[in-house]
């Protein structure tokens, strides 16, 4: 825990994050009344041989932040020196990690679709990896479970099943797979593999007479203690706790680094999760973070389905990333999907083996700009199928029973719909590679609206230099300061996307606009299929110029108030600036003749400056 | 970062090659230090435990779980043989109901608490074989060997299949040559061939049918592997593939000539056994696809094989479209961070091609030609 009793008295932080090829360290100062990023550092992680290290990586990368900001960061000792005085030594030194491939987890539960979804959502909201979902109904044959349970070596097991009260044989039976399965943890074998029982809390003298033996049992409160209520709180604190002791413990240097930090070290994802969490709740809004690294792809929202109380979800796409993965999107997504996003011709036999052979030399970039859209188009299809994904993930409980009116009858609601409203989305926040490091910010923008397909009023922005782990952590020891650099340093704001919800036929205005621009005020009629954008930029302080607009959808277009009822509302800059999207939603592009296509494609392009000259 | 480029892959006459050879689990270990193996020599072995298959027998037979002690005829630990009968209850002394074994092996434990019985069945033996020809350098108790030898090595792109070994046979005059259909002939069976630029589905077809071990070859095309394996392969993670002829892949996907020095070197030793491996795994850990050629004595290692980074004069190959495959020598390192034509910003190289063309490209690029 942090040994600042009042966090105020924080005015220099170090922050590492060490991922599983780059330690990255960022240093952040108090400063004329505002916490802001002074510098930032990076050096390789030292956790393989010939290092096997962890503490190296990290003390070259505080070297780097002691060389650029000029602030005496290590002692003579070769430690970090702590507290700060003048211009040595930092109050808080903090860490998140996913080296050696992160915290890697088994889930099982009885019914997939209740207590496993619910285990499942536990252990992703902790940041981990889940490799496998196991359930009594889930179309294996209990032999085949156990065969399963053995092949893979989680760094833990999170074990659900059945309501306080309810039978206890189906979950008695879940943990006699385990135990039959006898399951060895990932990193040594030293230990016994730590399991975490959060079920049934009637069945725990069975669970624990069938697995105590072989296995390190811990018990929690029930994750899924009655239908309608789901308690993921204790469960992911059971598995940051197991991940310090045991995972984290194993690899090599971490004990050394352990005794370092001022806060417990976090799975990389579950910080990011942790300061999304924060940023929607402090500013009482809902917010979608996307991740798309090489291999995966991690999607993180926040959403208030009842209006008011923040429900979190995160999900990783195991296969979806835009290097090591690229090859499968390409599979998942299918050519055509891609190619609708190009507005010129490719050869099919050529393409695949284009993207296969950035598959297998996955750190090439694209040279040449028929390349650069190729990629773009692929990466739209990732965040694409992740997104889908996602809204299948994040829905309300399921299994839970509704009182039914006359009314509910007709709307046809179901338990378990997707708790995602696009309308009610607030910000949309982009990180990795392809988005951080888009040649132009409009394509990083273009990228974000045409996968996610944002409605309403939706702020844009990207993670500059992907310090969301570092921030998450810090959330924990000095959220204010967490949350001042994320706005000011962290986020590149793009701008507002606005779009109307509703389709048309036949063409036509589907919208009347009036913004208060510094500028002046522009008003004007938005038509189908449109795209247009507006100035309006980011300020000195780096946060986004803001402007009142009013938005007046027409016909059957809604803006949130319902159809063709006008809204008045803020809108925020940034460097991208303001963009109006007439393409109605849902909206498919594949919908469009090949003419229309291409024709559309390349007047939007235009329109909001994404590429330069088009090869034709 | 350090390099802007990518490591090349090492193509050398001589090196000396280790392979650890490990159990699954812990086993024997049937050979010593100092021993010499071949490819097909058990070096180690050991009993996998067998699968577990759970009955319900407290269903089966319509009793509570906690009575399950009365009708169990096996105990925990016993032996037991398919269909044999495991538990029987008995209702007004006439009325019989039985639970059979489904499969032979020993009884795991019984459950009081599901009725649930768990079988166990007999271990399956496990071999490692030494793939190799070499010698024993260590022994790892109970756990596996050290597999050295003296060797040509060829590391690949990408492969697909396993593990094989053969004589090595050249198809093609020069590395350009597609390797097609009718170049593949009843006197490769058992032979690992060598193909040029690309091998077509319909000769890596007759490949398998006439039992060629392996084929190394340029390039492949992707639409080929997926028409060939019936799937697309979404990731790079390969070797499980149940295909009899191992394909080593050593310049990308598509028609790509091979490296003449790897054209030459696999020529040097038409003839010679070699051992290859298809597995591929480009993640943290890579794993790239081989081909090793033993030598019948050992020769002086080759240490120019260390490279510093890229210098004037380089050979390189680039690895990414407009100019992807073409091989030729560095001429120019500018310090600056280079627009390119997607505007991207990257450090760049010029680069002198064999053809005498020249060109600016960015050194992520592009990957050394390593000896």
């Amino acid at each position: 825990m942090a040994k600042f009793d009042n966090p105020d008295n924080i005015k220099v932080i170090v922050a590492t994050d060490c991922g599983s090829t780059t330690t990255k360290a960022i240093l952040i100062e108090y400063d004329n009344g505002e916490y802001r990023l002074k510098s930032r550092g990076e050096a390789p992680t030292t956790v393989e041989a010939p290092f096997e290290d962890v503490t190296m990586g990290v003390l070259n990368a505080v070297q780097e932040l002691q060389e650029l900001s000029g602030r005496q960061l290590l002692g003579e000792d070769g430690r970090i020196i702590t507290p700060s005085n003048g211009t040595t030594g930092t109050d808080v030194y903090i860490s998140t990690s996913s080296a050696g491939g992160g915290l890697q987890m088994m889930v099982a539960g009885v019914v997939r679709s209740m207590t496993a979804e619910s285990a499942e959502r536990a252990a992703l909201g902790a940041g981990a990896i889940v490799m496998d979902v196991i359930a009594s109904n889930d179309k294996r044959l209990p032999h085949q479970q156990i065969e399963r349970i053995r092949a893979l070596r989680p760094d833990m097991i999170l074990l659900s099943g059945g309501i306080d009260g309810g039978t206890k044989t189906h979950v008695v039976e879940i943990a006699e797979l385990v135990s039959a399965a006898d399951p060895k943890p990932r990193l040594g074998s030293g230990y016994n593999l730590p399991i975490i029982y959060a079920g049934n809390k009637d069945a725990t003298p069975n669970v624990k007479e069938t697995l105590d033996e072989k296995v390190d049992l811990r018990v929690v409160d029930n994750l899924r203690p009655t239908l309608e209520e789901e308690n993921l709180g204790p469960a992911r604190e059971e598995i940051h706790e197991l991940f310090m002791e045991h995972v984290m413990a194993q690899a090599p240097g971490y004990k050394k680094l352990m005794s370092w930090t001022d806060a417990p070290i976090m799975p990389t994802p579950g910080a990011v999760g942790l300061i999304i969490q924060t940023i929607a709740d402090q500013y009482k809004i809902t917010a979608v973070g996307v991740d798309i690294g090489g291999a995966t792809t991690d999607v993180f929202s926040v959403f208030r389905p009842d209006g008011q109380t923040p429900v979190f979800n995160r999900t990783v796409s195991a296969n979806l990333g835009m290097s090591y993965s690229i090859s499968n999107v390409f599979a998942e997504a299918t050519l055509p999907m891609v190619m609708r996003w190009v507005p010129f011709d490719m050869d099919e036999r050529d393409l695949r083996n284009r993207v296969k052979n950035k598959m297998i030399r996955p750190t090439t970039i694209p040279q040449s700009l028929e390349e650069l859209v190729f990629e773009q188009a692929i990466a739209k299809e990732a965040l694409r199928l992740a997104f889908i994904q996602h809204k299948n993930f994040a829905t309300e409980l399921k299994g839970v029973q509704q009182q039914r009116t006359i009314a509910d009858a007709f709307e046809q609601t179901t338990s378990g719909a997707t708790i995602v409203n696009m309308m009610q989305l607030d910000m949309l926040i982009g990180s990795g590679g392809v988005l951080s490091h888009a040649p132009r910010r409009q394509q990083s923008a273009m990228m974000m609206i045409d996968a996610f397909l944002p409605e309403g009023v939706t702020r844009l922005a990207v993670d500059s230099i992907f310090m969301m782990p570092q921030l998450g952590v810090l959330t924990e020891v000095q959220p204010s300061a967490a949350t001042e650099v994320f706005a000011k340093d962290c986020l590149i704001h793009l701008g507002t996307c606005v779009a109307p919800h509703g389709e048309s036929k036949k063409g036509g205005p589907v919208m009347n606009y009036s913004i208060e621009l510094p500028d002046g005020t522009v008003t004007g009629t938005l038509n189908h299929l449109e795209m247009k954008l507006f100035n309006l930029g980011v300020a000195e302080n780096g946060l986004p110029v803001t402007a009142k607009a009013s938005f007046e959808p027409l016909g059957n277009f809604d803006m949130g108030a319902g159809p063709g009822k006008k809204i008045e509302t803020t809108v925020h800059g940034g460097v991208v600036g303001l963009i109006l999207d007439g393409r109605g939603r849902p909206f498919d592009l594949s919908s469009l003749n090949a003419g229309d296509r291409v024709k559309y494609l390349t007047t939007w392009f235009k329109e909001l400056n994404i590429y330069p000259e088009l090869p034709a | 970062m350090a390099h802007a480029y990518t490591p090349g892959l090492k193509v050398t006459e001589n090196l000396t090659v280790e392979k650890r050879r490990i159990l699954p689990l812990k086993g024997d270990v049937l050979v010593k230090v100092g021993d010499t193996v071949g490819p097909d020599d058990v070096v180690a072995r050991t009993l996998l435990p067998g699968a577990v298959q759970p009955i319900n027998v407290s269903n089966q037979l319509g009793i509570p779980p906690e009575d399950i002690d009365s009708v169990m005829i096996k105990k925990e630990g016993d032996p037991m043989a398919e269909g044999e009968v495991i538990a029987r209850s008995v209702t007004l002394w006439i009325f019989k109901s039985e639970s059979k074994a489904t499969i032979s092996g020993t009884i795991e434990s019984i459950s009081k608490v599901t009725g649930q019985v768990l079988q166990r069945a007999e271990p399956t033996p496990v071999e490692v074989k030494a793939y190799l020809s070499g010698t024993i350098t260590e022994v790892i108790p109970n756990e596996g060997v050290v597999v050295s030898t003296s060797a040509s090595f060829i590391q690949g792109i990408f492969g697909i299949g396993g593990e094989t070994h053969g004589q090595v046979e050249i198809a093609v005059d020069n590395p350009s040559v597609v390797l097609s259909d009718d170049l593949i002939k009843p006197e490769h069976k058992d032979k690992i061939l060598v193909g040029g630029s690309l091998v077509t589905a319909a000769a890596l077809k007759k490949a398998i049918e006439l039992k060629v071990r392996g084929i190394v070859v340029g390039g492949f095309d992707d639409k080929d592997l997926r028409d060939f394996l019936g799937y697309d392969i979404g990731v790079a993670i390969t070797g499980s593939e149940d295909i009899y002829t191992k394909l080593v892949v050593t310049e990308g996907f598509g028609q790509i000539t091979m490296a003449q020095k790897t054209f030459d070197l696999l020529r040097r030793h038409e003839g010679e056994s070699a051992s290859m491996n298809g597995a591929t795994q480009i993640r943290a850990g890579v794993i790239r696809p081989e081909v090793v050629i033993p030598a019948a004595e050992k020769a002086a290692e080759e240490t120019a094989g260390d490279v510093l980074g890229l210098s004037i004069g380089s050979p390189i190959r680039v690895i990414r479209h407009p100019h992807f495959g073409k091989l030729g020598a560095v001429t120019g390192l500018p310090p600056q961070l280079t627009a390119l034509e997607s505007e991207s910003k990257a450090r760049v190289l010029t680069v002198k091609f064999d053809d005498g063309s020249e060109a600016t490209v960015p050194r992520a690029n592009v990957e050394m030609i390593e000896g």
